[in-house]
């Protein structure tokens, strides 16, 4: 209990400080909203009474508390640029941008688990040296250029899948899903390079373990050694690095996002920076801050369940 | 049990992923199908509005989107001659002295919202702009008004404190826009005009529906539903047209990509003119380029072939001037700076800046940053030295090159119409500043359409010999569509992507 209360205060912490920072940041980013918003040759007193009407000539201070003090009910505030209300819009595309993570981090898993665990049962023969070479490629190509191949390969030469957009899946979802298959694959598969390399090395470590020897000694075959007391352990680093990995996922969105043309987080924050949409840009950081500090937390939770030990200590 | 769960969850999920996968072609989207007649004709573009309200925000993209289709105004331009037409206004005269303007309006327009069109919305309106409830910079066009009266419902007078040759023409852009009093409360997202369209759906970050009116005034549209959807990457909006994921490129943003679509049946291929003129500016005030004979150096130096050959595949057009060929005053200048690096070199030894170094500010957009490269080998050629620093356009760009003029070289787009005045404004960031200029400038506003015709020539020759600028090159209008689609403008001299006339075959 002591435990969570200490956690959720690191977090909030952490939000406070991220606050400040995103806010810093941008209010010393060049480029004026109410400039922007006006375009060229605007006059000095059209950009002052613009700037009077967006708030932005009050002193920084005012600005920031009027904007924090709004995030803990939702209230993101209303952006200047696009005359919209901030939380619903960034709602929005989350729900897209949170679709577009959760499959590719299904992808990853489905990819790596299995090629994983079979790289490490095999890693002194000829097939657990060729998984662990294709995941070194895989490692080292972009999403987005995984992207481009495979709409080059999948919408525009076979003609299979369509090479981008997005339908919600309340609204037709078979056309959701194959819209949402090439993006998925895409971030998917280089994350799954990824893990694939974690899985290995650590069912190789749990290989190794005195325990599981003891485990064979007593009948076992080393497969169902593995399955009954090995993967629960080996699960352990995997999920740390699943964890990090989300974090990973969420920037290979943004960039999905524009391959694909998914109206998403990804987006939504690039539009806000060229329309020097602030309290857009500050909003969206602070919401993909809180995600990977949850996914964080979430991983300190899962810890705990997966090895009882690290319970006792706390 | 976590851990099963947990798998079973996973597979689940691939399951689902495989099943939409293998679906293909088993599909229906919402709406109508495609191929039915009512099936919504897909456009891609580049720039997506920030909102809807060109009152109070700038840029290409609003009115691209909402004049003409949604909004109209007294008169249009016609695309492909340059001329102004009739719009809401049947018909119009000009008081002998160039002062009084009567338009006569159409009967039984109406806005979206089902208020009739009459005089006193044109009075609304130009009033409007004037106000304080404009607030982007092109509302200025309309200063020049000093009245509107609405005579009769049918009769609207515009008054002119001076005579004005440019205001019936700035009145085909947005500042012409009639507005319906009771329909201002939320422009940003609920424009309402008297134009054939309405914005029925605006999907942030990826498309607007522009739906048909049935109680338009005019001639029905054939298409009902037009999507706009924005494509942030030119090789997303080519790989949706291949794939029929859209029915047109408006816009062609990467045209070393055409070659694939031409000689394929399945696509059309349209090429005309625009008035985007891609300027290498130089700051005529301060620094090398202030000196007369540095600039003409620089102009004679660059093989503008070469230029938009590397920088737009060889589409466009090369001119001599800022002046594109849809414009009245239109000529060729070939022999004012021709390309000649020998002349170049001989010009920067006469000005005594043989080792030239210069800041090279640009625009980080493609066309830009494309350009500026085979300009900065071309100048290297004669002697410059130059650093180029791609700004982030818009902000950075309009902070450091634009509002400050904190820059010796750079290069951007000029998309307003006519923008030839700009060189008669001595704090535009050229910096140009020539009393000979300003005076035909000012003339050419008063005179007779003969007159400014002349006037606005001279002008052009004037800013060409006084090198106040180089113009590397014309964008082209560029629109890659499915072979069936008709009534697409080949030229894009006007501030709108006009709808009205699309159709399939």
């Amino acid at each position: 209990m002591l435990q969570l209360a200490r956690r959720t205060a690191v977090l909030v912490a952490s939000l406070v400080v991220a606050s400040i920072v995103v806010f810093a940041f941008m209010s010393v980013l060049p480029g004026d909203p109410a400039r922007v918003a006006l375009g060229v040759n605007a006059t000095e007193e059209a950009v002052a009474a613009t700037r009077a009407a967006f708030g932005t000539d009050r002193p920084l201070v005012v600005q920031y508390l009027d904007w924090v003090s709004g995030l803990p009910v939702g209230d993101f505030g209303r952006s200047y640029v696009t005359d919209v209300d901030i939380g619903p819009q960034i709602v929005d595309r989350l729900l897209v941008t949170t679709w577009l993570v959760l499959s590719g981090m299904a992808v990853a898993l489905v990819v790596a688990l299995p090629l994983g665990v079979l790289a490490a049962v095999h890693h002194r023969r000829a097939s657990g040296t060729a998984i662990t070479a294709f995941s070194q490629v895989g490692v080292a190509i972009p999403s987005f250029i995984a992207g481009i191949l495979l709409v080059t390969v999948f919408a525009v030469r076979l003609g299979w899948l369509p090479s981008g957009g997005w339908t919600p899946p309340a609204v037709a979802p078979v056309e959701f899903l194959r819209r949402l298959v090439l993006p998925a694959l895409a971030l998917g598969l280089v994350q799954g390079a990824v893990l694939t390399r974690y899985v290995r090395s650590a069912v190789l470590d749990v290989l190794r373990e005195d325990y599981l020897r003891t485990a064979r000694s007593k009948g076992l075959t080393p497969g169902r050694a593995l399955v009954r007391h090995g993967l629960r352990n080996a699960a352990i680093p995997v999920v740390t690095v699943l964890g990090l990995q989300l974090a990973t996922l969420l920037i290979g969105a943004v960039v999905v996002e524009r391959v694909f043309v998914i109206p998403g987080l990804g987006s939504l924050l690039l539009d806000g920076v060229a329309n020097r949409d602030l309290l857009l840009v500050q909003g969206v950081v602070v919401v993909l801050v809180l995600a990977v500090l949850v996914v964080n937390f979430l991983v300190d939770v899962a810890y705990t369940v997966l090895d009882p030990r690290l319970r006792r200590a706390a | 049990m976590t851990r099963s769960k947990l798998g079973s969850g996973v597979l689940l999920l691939a399951a689902a992923l495989l099943a939409g996968g293998c679906s293909a072609g088993s599909t229906a989207s919402p709406g109508a199908a495609p191929g039915s007649p009512d099936a919504p004709l897909r456009i891609g573009l580049t720039a997506e509005p920030a909102n809807l309200d060109f009152t109070r925000t700038d840029g290409a993209a609003i009115p691209e989107a909402l004049l003409v289709n949604v909004y109209e105004g007294l008169v249009k331009l016609n695309q492909q001659t340059g001329e102004i037409e009739p719009a809401l206004a049947e018909s119009w005269t000009v008081s002998p002295d160039g002062l009084v303007y009567d338009f006569t309006l159409r009967e039984g327009a109406t806005f979206s919202n089902g208020q009739a069109f009459t005089a006193d919305d044109v009075k609304f309106s130009i009033e409007r702009v004037r106000s304080d409830a404009w607030t982007v910079s092109l509302k200025s066009g309309m200063g020049v008004v000093s009245g509107v009266e609405a005579v009769s419902p049918t009769h609207a007078r515009v008054t002119l404190s001076q005579p004005n040759n440019s205001w019936l023409f700035r009145m085909t852009t947005r500042i012409g826009a009639m507005f319906d009093p009771s329909g201002v409360g939320d422009l940003a997202n609920a424009p309402v005009g008297t134009g054939p369209y309405t914005v029925s759906e605006f999907r942030r970050g990826d498309r607007l529906v522009l739906t048909r009116r049935d109680d338009y005034w005019g001639d029905a549209p054939a298409i009902r539903q037009v999507d706009l959807q924005y494509f942030r990457d030119a090789t997303a909006a080519v790989n949706a047209l291949l794939t029929d994921g859209i029915d047109v490129i408006g816009t062609v943003q990467a045209p070393e990509a055409l070659a694939q679509f031409e000689g394929d049946g399945r696509f059309q291929v349209i090429e005309g003119t625009t008035n985007g003129e891609v300027t290498l500016a130089m700051n005529n005030a301060t620094g090398p380029t202030s000196d007369v004979r540095v600039r003409r150096a620089i102009a004679m130096a660059i093989d503008h072939d070469a230029v938009l050959n590397t920088a737009w595949a060889g589409r466009g057009a090369l001119i001599d001037t800022m002046v594109p060929p849809t414009d009245p005053w239109y000529q060729p200048l070939p022999d004012v700076t021709p390309y000649n690096p020998d002349a170049a070199r001989a010009l920067l030894a006469e000005a005594g800046t043989p080792n030239l170094s210069l800041r090279f500010r640009i625009a980080n957009l493609p066309y830009a940053v494309a350009a500026a490269q085979v300009v900065q080998s071309q100048l290297a050629a004669v002697g410059i030295q130059t650093q180029i620093e791609p700004l982030e356009f818009p902000a950075r760009w309009l902070e450091t090159v634009f509002r400050n003029a904190d820059y010796d070289l750079s290069i951007v787009s000029h998309v307003e119409p006519r923008d030839i005045r700009t060189f008669g404004d001595p704090s535009y960031y050229w910096r140009y500043a020539n009393p000979e200029v300003q005076r035909l400038l000012t003339e050419s506003e008063t005179g007779s359409p003969e007159q400014q015709i002349d006037d606005l020539r001279q002008v052009g020759r004037l800013i060409a010999e006084d090198a106040a600028a180089d113009w590397l090159f014309l964008l082209p209008n560029l629109i890659v569509a499915d072979a069936d689609v008709r009534g697409l403008p080949q030229n894009r001299i006007g501030e709108s992507l006009d709808l009205t006339a699309l159709s399939r075959a």
